[in-house]
């Protein structure tokens, strides 16, 4: 079953949501700052690594690195932006969403990288070069375990780092946190751009493993929803969070669209997904993670638990 | 030359008007009750069906679908909030995003299921009868939406400053604790709040179903249109919302006219940015309502 190409490319996609819900993350759960634009980033991303590998034939590595310098330096303008102009809160979740249907909309126009028609990736060969990041469905879902599995261990590293200490006394109390000496109009440009950059990472990935680049799906809204689910399902600010989210919503939503399809009835998948993310935030507003952290406290947890204390957004 | 530019401008307006309505439902929502409604663009579409289905089954005039539509929508308003809103209200933002966010596609979901992805154009007459004024040559339904958008933006406002109800609504959105020790019903005021918010929307919706045939992707637009309308006027303002929509409706109009389409849809974003960055507030920078 282990074997199944469907599984194996579900299980694709769940981790680079992992990974790309590790970023929005980072920003939200730990930098305390909302953005509902990620796809943005996940499109510049995956534009990058297109355009370099369709039109010129180079590396999706230098792809990958363009895109991660373009998105971050993009996510450091717009956060240097705002914050110089005090948009905060609420506003600067809005200019987010903002940007990322302004870029969508240009995207679709220009003509160079494909508009609507999309850019598409030469079919595979089956032969998997890693120099030009180029295989089969298990090569990429081996990728997409390594990109989450660095995504876990940098969230971890970075909560624990000195950053995370002053990211977490930024988002509880911004002028506490100034009073303390912690430059937050740099620090929240720092998270902002590196959530920006590790987006983009997973973006060019993502591009690759579908093979096909279109503005619509990769820049749209539905897109920045999707990335966000994992880490509000799963749990916010927490490490497991984002996988454990991706592993319940992802496979259900192509459960219910496939069950939708079959059935006739198109609207089946938004139903599910819609009351899923009500009673979530509803019955677990902490999420999954925290609540089955907290279910193997009350029967004696192993003693390895303090691994996976979380570390939950206050209100 | 200039009667092209005049007739422009002038649609432009009148569309501009119904945004603004659009965008005051929006608006008074969030001035009351500090939330945003991200699924204020399916309201809207609820309307645009509303208006759809009572005009095919009784061939009634727009504007009695558009007060039918008002009618429901309040209804549906009230009880959203009561039954689910109510309880995420004094929530983080995101919660409440996250919260909409599955409203909406509970919305869509349910539109899709119960009419389909086809588009449905309304049939009104009056999308077949002009009105000339010298060089400007406008239809019928347009005017029509404009003039009942622009009547009840008037009304509302006036409800709202002189009425004993619009005074402890503007008393909650001033000062939620204040409200509730002088002994205001806030929950019952937030609900109605609510409901007066997706009565704009759904009346906004029926107003326009003779322009915009009724399909569940609409929605995202509307919601987004909407944003783009309050941001611009500023967020919470009564007189922004107008401000707002006005712009925005001729900026689309005059974009349509010298860009391609898909500059069209860009630009109203390029402007809200702009604005963002220059006037984070809006134009009537107002802290509160």
């Amino acid at each position: 079953m282990l074997a199944n190409p469907y599984v194996i490319s579900l299980m694709t996609i769940v981790l680079l949501f992992t990974f790309l819900g590790q970023s929005w993350n980072l920003m939200l759960g730990i930098g305390g700052q909302l953005s509902i634009g990620h796809a943005l980033f996940v499109g510049l991303g995956a534009y990058s690594v297109g355009v370099l590998y369709v039109k010129y034939g180079i590396s999706p590595w230098v792809g990958l690195l363009t895109g991660m310098i373009l998105a971050g330096s993009v996510g450091a303008s717009i956060a240097w932006l705002s914050f110089r102009f005090q948009v905060r809160g609420i506003y600067f979740a809005l200019l987010t969403i903002a940007a990322a249907e302004f870029a969508r909309i240009m995207f679709s126009g220009w003509e160079f990288v494909g508009a609507m028609q999309g850019l598409f990736f030469p079919a595979p060969t089956g032969g998997i070069e890693i120099s030009m990041l180029r295989g089969d469905t298990r090569f990429y879902y081996f990728v997409a375990l390594a990109l989450a599995a660095l995504g876990i261990i940098g969230t971890e590293f970075i909560s624990r780092s000195y950053l995370g200490y002053v990211w977490r006394a930024m988002r509880d109390d911004e002028s506490a946190a100034r009073a303390l000496g912690v430059r937050t109009f740099q620090h929240k440009i720092l998270v902002i751009s590196i959530s920006a950059a590790t987006a983009a990472a997973g973006g060019g990935v993502l591009a690759l493993v579908q093979g096909s680049i279109f503005p619509d799906s990769i820049m749209g809204m539905g897109l920045s929803v999707d990335v966000l689910i994992g880490p509000v399902v799963g749990g916010l600010g927490t490490t497991f969070g984002p996988l454990v989210g991706s592993l319940a919503a992802i496979p259900l939503n192509h459960l219910m669209s496939a069950l939708g399809d079959s059935l006739r009835i198109p609207g089946l998948n938004n139903i599910t997904y819609g009351v899923v993310l009500i009673s979530v935030v509803w019955f677990l507003p902490d999420g999954i993670w925290p609540a089955i952290v907290r279910l193997c406290k009350a029967i004696q947890a192993p003693p390895t638990a303090w691994l996976w204390q979380s570390r939950k957004v206050e209100e | 030359m200039l009667s092209l530019w005049l007739n422009v401008l002038a649609s432009g307006i009148l569309l501009g008007l119904v945004y603004g309505l659009v965008a005051l439902g929006l608006t008074i929502i969030f001035g009351v009750m500090r939330v945003v409604n991200f699924a204020h663009g399916e309201m809207v579409v609820f309307g645009v069906y509303i208006g759809y289905w009572t005009v095919r089954l009784w061939s009634v005039p727009i504007i009695v679908a558009a007060a039918i539509a008002a009618v429901v929508m309040f209804v549906f308003g009230y009880l959203l909030e009561t039954l689910i809103v109510k309880r995420f209200v004094n929530r983080p933002h995101h919660y409440q995003f996250i919260v909409f966010i599955g409203l909406s596609l509970l919305f869509s979901g349910t539109l899709l299921v119960a009419f389909g992805p086809d588009p449905r154009p309304t049939a009104s007459q009056l999308s077949f009868q002009t009105v000339s004024l010298g060089l400007v040559t406008l239809d019928l339904a347009r005017v029509q939406a404009a003039a009942t958008a622009g009547l009840l933006i008037v009304l509302l406002g006036a409800y709202l400053k002189f009425s004993s109800f619009g005074r402890s609504l503007r008393a909650a959105a001033d000062n939620r604790l204040g409200g509730l020790i002088v002994g205001l019903n806030i929950p019952r005021v937030y609900a109605v709040t609510f409901g007066i918010g997706a009565a704009c929307a759904g009346v906004a919706g029926a107003l326009i179903s003779p322009l915009f045939d009724a399909q569940p992707y609409l929605a995202v637009d509307f919601t987004l249109l909407a944003f783009v309308t309050v941001i611009v006027g500023g967020l919470g303002s009564f007189g922004g919302a107008l401000l707002g929509g006005l712009m925005i409706g001729v900026a689309e109009a005059i974009a349509a006219l010298m860009f391609t389409p898909s500059m069209k849809t860009a630009l109203p974003y390029a402007l809200l940015i702009i604005i963002l960055v220059f006037r984070p507030r809006g134009f009537f920078g107002a802290k509160e309502i």
